[in-house]
């Protein structure tokens, strides 16, 4: 039967033009809004997939490290929670180039949150003068900085250079402390990772007053 | 029983027309499809995304069939579907190629659509699904080269999740929803191979069909940007429209068959094309503790993520000022409401500028620089659609701008330095100027005559 005859035989027919019943717009739109809510609901799980997994977690473990065989100015890299963190001994004339950059630097006293716990936020960024730890990664957008030790004039790097690290990727540049220096793409210095000393010799890399292992 | 629906043909092909609409469509989009008789060479590359996207699905398919999502094995999957599956390096270097050729094409097409003006009324609709087809594409090859699980595969996505730990406040906690762990690691892989094979495509066909079906509703633009349904003949077809089959499926075919001489010739001779279309650092496996010396996307995001390393501190104050100056000239400019909104609104973004770090308008410019695109159609006042009838200097500007894109893509895949930085910076200066300040200049000028009919000479 075609749509466009009209039908005389069905008394119920209602012309199209006719207004939607209002005695019903109250249940119309109480079944969206619960239903919508039941939407919402479905997508919480989904939506908490994403999160890191209970593997993952547990993956961050503290490490302890021996820091006895590390001779002064080398550096060495440890594996903590997936990221590279470093452990630097420097030498006297490492420390004595921190004085000279603090005016080139956006954050030299690392009063920004997030980035250095209070034992560290001194001259040095560390619990003792010489040995420095920190998380590898710009804070910028993550890349791993490149440790540029030597002094002076170099690729990508300015001519008064006094040693520190490099980013590849958008060329900012951290002193011989990760002190990020003025007007470049990260906007922190980078990250000191909660550490205590075991002993003289060795070090614990996630744990400190206030992160217990 | 219903009676069935009345069709003009018979048999087999009656019988299905009574029960789908496959004669009526077959008409719609092809033998009654009226597009423009003056089309040239632009309008070879709508056909060619349609090409390499049917390329992509194919090939991504076989590629799955060999390929393991697993940080373990992923690396190794890909060396062994290059080495050891048959024809394995041939289905995995029309995949890569693909990629990049997909985004030379798509590129031209969006010239194409500046140029004649493709995005103006009645067509906002097709431009905007085409950005957002444009957007999907970006997201489909950020997930898809995560997959090889190669040094830049890992950095690359490293440094990309990472722009969304800039946004204030829920930054860092995202980041880490994005990745599922603390740093890009198997559970990141697992994701993103989901995405990339199946969820981004699904958009990416939804969005083609929208793109299609709203094209056909319009109709085609034309090289003289004017509506050929203006001039009718007797039966109602456009006088200057020709059927879309035979005249351009036999056109399109020609262009296949060029484009796909250049394709193969990459494919079999130039599949890394010299380290842009397969970087080098990708064929050593990921390694979480060392970032390759030179990190850098491949080449189709490296305009925008020029305009990322552009944004400094120095330079949110040059935008800034550029705030200041616009909120000015609105108040003395704007009427009504206006007046006092756009201004106020305009010197809140300018003190936010300063007071949010760098490092999250850089995310900004580049994500901004994108979502600009969109609305393009209301930016654009020129009372004529095709550059071939605006004033001689508009051209120069739209050259200005396409080779400031280019230049903005080679600093992309450089290694930063000061010079290099101020020239992105400029850059992007150029690039968000030409659209912001796009409806001041695109009605200046003396327009030429628009022609009644399609400029058309009969080869």
């Amino acid at each position: 039967m075609s749509q466009d005859t009209i039908v005389h035989d069905d008394e119920g027919a209602v012309p199209p033009t006719l207004p939607p019943d209002p005695s019903r717009r109250f249940w119309i739109g109480t079944t969206c809004a619960v239903g919508g809510a039941a939407g919402v609901a479905v997508a919480v799980p989904f939506v908490s997939t994403f999160q890191p997994s209970e593997k993952a977690r547990a993956a961050g473990a503290p490490v302890e490290v021996d820091i006895s065989t590390i001779p002064p100015g080398e550096m060495r890299t440890v594996e903590w929670r997936g990221k590279p963190v470093w452990i630097l001994r420097r030498t006297k004339e490492q420390l004595a180039t921190l004085n000279v950059t603090t005016p080139e630097l956006a954050d030299p006293n690392s009063k920004r949150p997030g980035y250095t716990p209070p034992y560290a936020q001194n001259e040095w960024r560390s619990r003792k003068p010489d040995i420095f730890v920190c998380v590898g990664i710009c804070t910028h957008l993550g890349c791993a900085p490149t440790p540029k030790f030597q002094m002076g004039a170099q690729p990508s790097l300015p001519n008064n250079w006094e040693g520190g690290f490099l980013c590849p990727c958008h060329g900012s540049t951290f002193d011989i402390a990760g002190r990020v220096f003025k007007n470049k793409p990260a906007p922190d210095n980078l990250e000191v990772p909660p550490y205590s000393y075991l002993s003289d010799t060795r070090i614990i890399i996630g744990v400190d007053e206030d992160n217990k292992a | 029983m219903a009676g069935e629906k009345s069709v003009e043909t018979t048999g087999l092909l009656g019988w299905i027309d009574r029960r789908f609409p496959l004669t009526a469509t077959y008409k719609a989009h092809l033998s009654e499809y009226y597009a423009p008789k003056n089309f040239n060479f632009w309008y070879f590359f709508g056909s060619l995304a349609l090409l390499v996207l049917v390329l992509q699905i194919v090939t991504g398919i076989f590629l799955v069939m060999h390929y393991k999502p697993d940080a373990q094995f992923a690396f190794q999957s890909v060396e062994y579907i290059m080495r050891e599956v048959p024809g394995g390096w041939f289905i995995r270097y029309m995949h890569s190629t693909g990629a990049s050729m997909f985004f030379v094409v798509v590129y031209l097409h969006m010239v194409r659509a500046l140029i004649y003006g493709s995005y103006r009324k009645p067509r906002e609709l097709i431009w905007i699904f085409g950005v957002a087809i444009f957007l999907c594409l970006m997201a489909e090859a950020f997930f898809g080269y995560l997959l090889p699980w190669g040094q830049m595969s890992f950095w690359g996505a490293q440094v990309i999740v990472n722009l969304f730990s800039a946004i204030p406040f829920i930054g860092p906690e995202l980041s880490i929803w994005i990745r599922g762990d603390y740093v890009v690691s198997d559970a990141t892989l697992n994701r993103f191979f989901a995405f990339h094979v199946i969820a981004i495509p699904l958009v990416l066909i939804g969005l083609v069909a929208a793109h299609l079906v709203a094209l056909h509703e319009v109709g085609s633009n034309n090289p003289d940007g004017i509506d050929i349904k203006a001039k009718k003949d007797k039966y109602g077809r456009p006088l200057d429209g020709i059927p879309f089959h035979p005249f351009y499926t036999v056109h399109d075919i020609l262009g296949v068959a060029g484009f796909m001489i250049i394709f193969m010739a990459i494919v079999f001779f130039a599949p890394e094309m010299g380290g842009y279309f397969l970087e080098y650092n990708n064929f050593i496996p990921a390694d979480p503790l060392k970032t390759p010396p030179h990190i850098a996307p491949v080449w189709y995001f490296t305009p925008f993520y020029s305009m990322l390393r552009a944004t400094t501190d120095d330079f949110t104050w040059v935008l800034a000022g550029a705030a200041v100056v616009a909120a000015l000239v609105m108040f003395f400019k704007c009427k009504g409401a206006a007046k006092l909104i756009v201004p106020v609104v305009l010197l809140v973004v300018a003190v936010l500028l300063r007071l949010i770090d760098a490092k999250f308008w850089g995310v900004v410019a580049m994500g901004g620089a994108v979502v600009l695109l969109f609305f393009l159609p209301w930016l654009d006042y020129s009372p004529v659609r095709s550059i071939r009838y605006r004033p001689g200097w508009h051209k120069w500007l739209y050259g200005i701008f396409f080779v400031n894109f280019i230049v903005l893509g080679y600093l992309g895949t450089q290694a930063p330095t000061d010079t290099f930085n101020l020239m992105s910076q400029i850059g992007t200066l150029i690039y968000l100027a030409f659209f912001l300040l796009m409806p001041v200049w695109s009605r200046l000028g003396t327009f030429k005559p628009v022609p009644d009919r399609v400029t058309f000479h009969a080869h």
